[in-house]
């Protein structure tokens, strides 16, 4: 049986230091199988956050020598074991303990999202869309708020932009305005209230995302393109002028 | 149990980080693909010579804009449009935001510090993409017609070497315009309800067409950027005589 050695960040609020563990590594482990056998038996008091072990729950994302990964996900027979794993916390929160951070900002965003408004249901009553009205969205339906995307995106994680979203916010919006069935335009909000323009699209948090969404491609630079259509294309600025009357604008262009 | 060494936590200093792989690889390899473009379209375009023989026009010359009241290199008529077409592309935007603003280099990789304001005041005018993109589409079909252009030899139809690179070089830029983000947009992806708009359906299915392109975009942006120098450099070689251009019919 192949041993491995481990180094795990221990501490508490800002500050902590390294400490090293050897592992037993078995055939199919996986890291947080590791960080687990640490914890039953050299660290029971080890702060660690977990709960599928199946990539569902979004709970165990950590930093995995270095990379933003979800240990439940990263086997060991793709690391490198002739030098100590690496285990540290998202550097993108706050630190609370060990390996556990305070991602509750992220909710604090999520609450300033307004919920879907669909238009009135149908004669009778039902809502009718179609797969090629869907199809976008469902992707972005796949998230599963491992949080791996604010954690890496340099905007929230080297700069503190307070007014940036983040990825996975910028992803929840995207699923609301390209949604078949909603009525609100949220395009002044993604300009001033989301900072849509802090993003330079350096695509780190499709890098990291567990679930292979293609959040830059598939939803922020659509985003940003709906936004630079609405605010920032003189031409389409023009038309606007020349061809609308203001009391006739529905909330969302179809 | 060992102790081992301490950091604090959160690190955000420039260029740290824990990554143990080869992290600087892509953003080095980056630099000098696009430096060593930049270099030479430069160079070529201040030659003002050497870039037309037989059939063949040289893509950053093309189309060949002559006037007597300007006196420097015609390429400089034209080159700020495929120039701004790439500044403000989506995809060399990463590419130069992570190698030459380093914002980040590479990712979980610290960022140069500084005062960030990401694409608003000075970088607002990447938004202008889609007038770039305008222009660009018609240089598809300039470019496209010289490719034509370049299988009319002095005695007859024919096909040389350089026909060959100047069909390859307006395929390739044909295929990197049909996958911008802002054509994406525009076709298709600015509809939410494709059942409920006019044309929808069409507009789906050419949202769709523009999204195969798009996958590879990045593919796309370093084969046209390659090969658009390469066929300047194989007409300018053979215009120079130190190579000569073989008729395969």
């Amino acid at each position: 049986m192949a041993e491995a050695q481990f180094k795990v960040f221990r501490g508490e609020g800002a500050k902590g230091e390294l400490f090293e563990f050897p592992v037993e590594v078995t055939e199919g482990m996986v890291v947080l199988d590791a960080v687990q056998q640490i914890q039953s038996r050299h660290a029971n008091d080890l702060a660690v956050r977990w709960n599928c072990r199946a990539g569902k729950c979004g709970s165990c994302s950590a930093e995995v020598n270095g990379k933003p990964r979800l240990m439940c996900m990263t086997r060991m027979d793709e690391l490198s074991l002739d030098v100590p794993v690496l285990i540290e916390p998202m550097r993108g929160f706050p630190h609370m303990k060990d390996l556990v951070t305070d991602v509750s900002r992220n909710y604090e965003i999520n609450k300033k999202i307004r919920p879907l408004t669909p238009k009135p249901r149908e004669t009778d009553g039902t809502y009718r869309m179609q797969q090629e009205d869907i199809e976008r969205i469902q992707e972005f339906h796949k998230c599963i708020e491992c949080f791996l995307c604010q954690n890496v995106c340099h905007v929230i994680r080297d700069h503190s932009v307070k007014e940036f979203a983040g990825p996975r916010f910028l992803i929840r919006i995207a699923s609301l305005a390209m949604h078949p069935l909603d009525t609100l335009n949220r395009l002044k909000e993604l300009k001033d209230v989301f900072g849509l323009g802090y993003c330079n699209i350096t695509k780190c948090c499709t890098e990291v995302c567990p679930e292979n969404i293609k959040i830059t491609d598939n939803g922020i630079i659509p985003l940003k393109e709906r936004v630079a259509g609405a605010f920032y294309d003189p031409l389409a600025w023009l038309w606007k002028n020349l061809t609308s009357n203001s009391k006739k604008i529905p909330e969302k262009n179809k | 149990m060992q102790r081992n060494i301490s950091i604090q936590h959160p690190n955000r200093s420039f260029l740290e980080t824990t990554r143990i792989d080869n992290w600087w690889v892509g953003p080095l390899l980056t630099s000098i693909g696009l430096l060593a473009f930049i270099f030479y379209s430069t160079w070529a375009a201040f030659q003002n010579e050497h870039y037309q023989w037989g059939p063949y026009l040289s893509p950053f010359y093309a189309p060949l804009l002559e006037f007597e009241w300007w006196p420097l290199s015609p390429a400089f008529l034209i080159l700020w449009a495929p120039a701004g077409f790439r500044f403000t592309c989506y995809y060399y935007r990463k590419a130069y935001y992570r190698s030459f603003f380093l914002t980040p280099s590479a990712c979980a990789v610290g960022a140069r510090p500084q005062k960030y304001r990401g694409e608003r005041f000075l970088l607002v005018f990447q938004n202008l993409h889609r007038y770039f993109l305008y222009i660009a589409l018609i240089f598809c079909v300039i470019l496209s017609y010289d490719a034509i252009v370049s299988f009319s030899f002095e005695n007859g139809l024919g096909v040389g070497v350089g026909s060959i690179i100047m069909t390859l070089n307006a395929v390739f830029l044909t295929a990197f315009t049909l996958g911008c983000n802002s054509l994406r947009h525009l076709v298709g992806g600015n509809v939410d309800c494709y059942s409920c708009a006019s044309f929808g359906h069409q507009r789906y299915q050419a949202w769709k067409f523009v999204s195969l392109f798009n996958v590879h975009h990045n593919f796309w942006a370093w084969i046209s950027l390659f090969w658009v120098g390469f066929t300047d450099l194989y007409i300018r070689l053979v215009s120079m005589n130190i190579i000569t251009d073989y008729r395969i019919l």
